[in-house]
């Protein structure tokens, strides 16, 4: 072969890593995505709505509805904040875990048996105590509950390095049917519904029933944030994250760090749970956490285990979540519209991750950038 | 004498505990919220969306001036709900199932201008608010007549020689050991027996009321433990499905399921919502009084037995169900008939005026409330959400659920 017969072949579209991107470009690109879901829903709904169809301009509507689920009133504003505090509060406790890379998908059942853990006492001390100690044995219950359903897992993981995504994706399932196992034993007329247990209610604080939730999860993000970032148990805790064996080269001793952080995790989706049971529902189904605590995965995952970036992807699922039901209502559609809208942006929002982390080249465009790019 | 005291008890309900609407809302303002706990894919909810649909086309009023919430768990979610819709100017709202009524009844304190109704709920009676109504139908009695379709499918397989067994054995899928569940399951085996003597039942709970996977699971258990006969009181296409997989004849609740179990399906009975919709929409709008605690009849078209699939159902079987229809609304057949001779039995036993099944279920009975007299039970007289619990010769339970 000569020199001259070498000619590399240029794809048309090939993708290479991108070494950094400008803070600024990675939030353009986000916000593209996000536009461009919203187009695609318009589409979809075009296609699904009837009364869109009918009216068109009524596709108007069905933007503003987002802002109207979150936003029309105070009362659906506070509901936002709550809501957006439960779903973040979940995601703080699986915090910790993804940051040691332990896929923690557990958060569902921690939070469930933190719910059971509280409720229990409700049920069977209600009447006994003063509202002040039952509230306080109620937050015990709920932290212990969501703390040994957590620790299980990291001991086997410690111990026997077994799978902990299975092993706590299973203990989600037991939790679910331990809650049907009680509600068998305290609902004795069949129905299986639990009437509110009146005194295990967290007390109101400046006139609003959700401001307590709000601001005990604001000072639990705030804490959790100093934690990770600034103290020596949060850096043991990326040292594990980053390499296992460098961790034990320094001297940390990693089952040590292990356990602790999942009994952290654990306990954080147990006070979660007690916020559900004393400060929402006071009563207990199988479907009290509602698949918040895989929703919760993705609030982490999205806001980079970053706390405070969390806030935002935690409001941003939570605007979609109530935006999406008020399509539901306003064009009397199936409930199973809202979650593929969802679906969608959620679809658009995860891609964009790609686009910044991957840069797209096209043939003949702009200058060869790519050192040792792969092809497409 | 004790039709009187039934009559006048009935009277008190009525009239006594009633709170009257002080004026009428104009028509045209009014507003009604519908809160399901699931959506379309389940039979339950989508009875009540057929049920509100039809009452507002027949007293025409606007789509505008209804709003469905859909998918509300039994949580504080569902009390959330309510108040967006008050803050939308609802002035009605209904709720669809049982749970969602400990979750609101502040709710319903709270907003003592609007009127709330609760299908299936018993807080009306045990605390007596104002602006609380609830409801139920004689389902009992649609129950019934389906049963004498199953009874004379199980007599028809019987002279074919087709029975799994010696005796016709039925399968019943069931949700909740519950007063409900129970009566339900209870009426159509009486009225499977009143044209079949030797038919028994066996009955397999699922421990929800919505699941699709293990309502298949549980009609294809009794399907194996040799049932001829399917029905269920569970919300989903699981046993139906099942039914039709095996080629055993199904009986269905809320939903006819002709279209896709066309070999299988036989009749079904479902409770019709639009005369109760209808009911409160009007006296809402004349001001006149609602009643705490309503129960829809068979008379009234709050009671629907229909969509006999005549490819299944043996020969004669609409007459048979047409026939006891009329005697039921003339009082002269009652489903519990504890005169009839070895028609109703507990432990070989007859039972007599003292025996008080569902006597437990409620706690505002008063003491020594009799509920069988004038040789029957009186299913629904004291309240309107069934209270029936008691498990009668004939019917056996595989597990419980509660």
């Amino acid at each position: 072969m000569s020199q001259q017969s070498v000619k590399l072949h240029e794809p048309l579209v090939h993708l290479s890593k991108r070494d950094t991107i400008a803070p600024l470009k990675a939030w353009l690109i986000r916000l593209a995505a996000i536009v461009l879901g919203l187009v695609v829903c318009g589409l979809v709904a075009f296609v699904l709505i009837e009364k869109i169809q009918q009216k068109p301009e009524k596709i108007w509507d069905f933007y503003n509805a987002f802002i109207r689920g979150s936003f029309s009133t105070p009362r659906k504003l506070w509901k936002f904040l709550k809501n957006l505090s439960i779903l973040l509060c979940i995601a703080l406790g699986l915090t910790p875990a993804f940051r040691m890379r332990f896929w923690n998908i557990g958060g569902e059942g921690q939070t469930l048996v933190g719910v059971l853990g509280a409720i229990a006492v409700a049920f069977y001390a209600g009447d006994r105590l003063p509202s002040w100690a039952l509230l306080t044995l109620m937050l015990l219950a709920a932290l212990l509950a969501g703390a040994v359903w957590a620790v299980i897992p990291a001991l086997f993981k410690a111990k026997w390095n077994t799978n902990e995504t299975l092993f706590t994706l299973m203990m989600n399932y037991v939790a679910t049917f331990l809650v049907s196992f009680f509600l068998e034993v305290w609902v004795t007329n069949g129905s299986g519904a639990l009437p509110k247990l009146k005194q295990a209610k967290l007390p109101v604080v400046g006139g609003n029933d959700y401001l307590l939730i709000i601001l005990v999860v604001l000072a639990l993000d705030a804490a959790l944030f100093v934690y990770m970032n600034f103290s020596k148990q949060g850096y043991e805790i990326s040292v594990v994250g980053e390499s296992v064996r460098t961790a034990q080269y320094v001297g940390i001793n990693v089952r040590k760090v292990i356990i602790r952080t999942m009994i952290l995790s654990g306990m954080l989706c147990g006070l979660t749970g007690y916020l559900i049971g004393a400060g929402l529902d006071q009563s207990i189904t199988a479907n009290s956490v509602g698949g918040q605590g895989f929703t919760a995965i993705m609030v982490a995952w999205l806001g980079k285990f970053n706390p405070i970036f969390m806030i935002l992807t935690s409001g941003l699922i939570q605007l979609l979540n109530q935006g999406a039901a008020q399509i539901s209502q306003d064009f009397n559609v199936s409930g199973a519209l809202p979650e593929v809208i969802v679906g969608i942006i959620l679809f658009f929002i995860i891609g964009s991750e790609f686009f910044i982390n991957y840069q797209v080249h096209f043939r003949g465009c702009g200058k060869k950038t790519a050192k040792g790019g792969k092809a497409a | 004498m004790k039709k009187l005291l039934a009559l006048l008890i009935a009277l008190a309900l009525c009239v006594g505990l009633v709170p009257a609407v002080a004026e009428g809302i104009a028509k045209e303002n009014i507003k009604m919220g519908v809160i399901l706990l699931h959506d379309e894919d389940s039979t339950y909810d989508m009875n009540f969306i057929n049920g509100v649909t039809e009452a507002f086309a027949n007293l025409g009023l606007s789509e505008d001036q209804l709003i469905i919430s859909r998918n509300q768990p039994e949580s504080n979610q569902c009390a959330e709900a309510a108040l967006d819709l008050i803050d939308e100017g609802c002035n009605m709202i209904f709720f669809d199932s049982y749970g969602h009524q400990f979750y609101t009844d502040d709710v319903v304190a709270a907003n003592p201008n609007v009127l709330f109704f609760h299908a299936t709920g018993d807080l009306a009676h045990l605390k007596g608010y104002p602006n609380l109504y609830n409801a139920f139908a004689d389902i009992y009695e649609g129950r019934y007549l389906a049963g004498i379709a199953a009874g004379m499918k199980l007599n028809q397989l019987k002279e074919e020689g087709k029975l799994k067994g010696e005796t016709p054995l039925m399968g019943y899928v069931g949700a909740y050991t519950y007063a409900e569940v129970v009566s339900g399951y209870t009426s159509f085996y009486l009225g499977a027996k009143s044209v079949c003597p030797d038919v028994t039942m066996k009955v397999q709970f699922t421990g929800s009321w919505y699941d699709e996977k293990e309502e298949k699971a549980a009609a294809e258990a009794l399907i194996a433990a040799g049932c001829d006969l399917i029905s269920q009181h569970a919300d989903s296409m699981g046993a139906p499905t099942a039914c039709e997989n095996a080629g055993i004849p199904n009986v269905c609740y809320n939903i006819s399921t002709k279209a896709s179990c066309p070999n299988t399906y036989l009749v079904y009975s479902r409770i019709n919502w639009a005369p109760y919709f209808e009911y409160i929409i009007t006296a809402a709008i004349n001001g006149e009084t609602i009643l705490t605690d309503w129960v829809g009849t068979l008379e009234a078209g709050s009671v629907v037995v229909t969509d006999l699939n005549e490819a299944v159902a043996a020969p004669g079987t609409q007459e048979a169900i047409d026939a006891a229809k009329a005697e039921m609304i003339a009082g002269t057949l009652h489903v519990f008939d504890t005169a009839k001779e070895g028609f109703i039995t507990v432990n070989g036993e007859a039972v007599n005026e003292s025996w008080k099944p569902g006597e437990g279920t409620d706690s505002a009975f008063a003491e020594g409330t009799q509920i069988v007299f004038d040789g029957y039970f009186h299913e629904s007289l004291y309240r309107s959400a069934p209270y029936f619990d008691a498990t009668i010769d004939g019917i056996e339970q595989l597990n419980q659920k509660f």
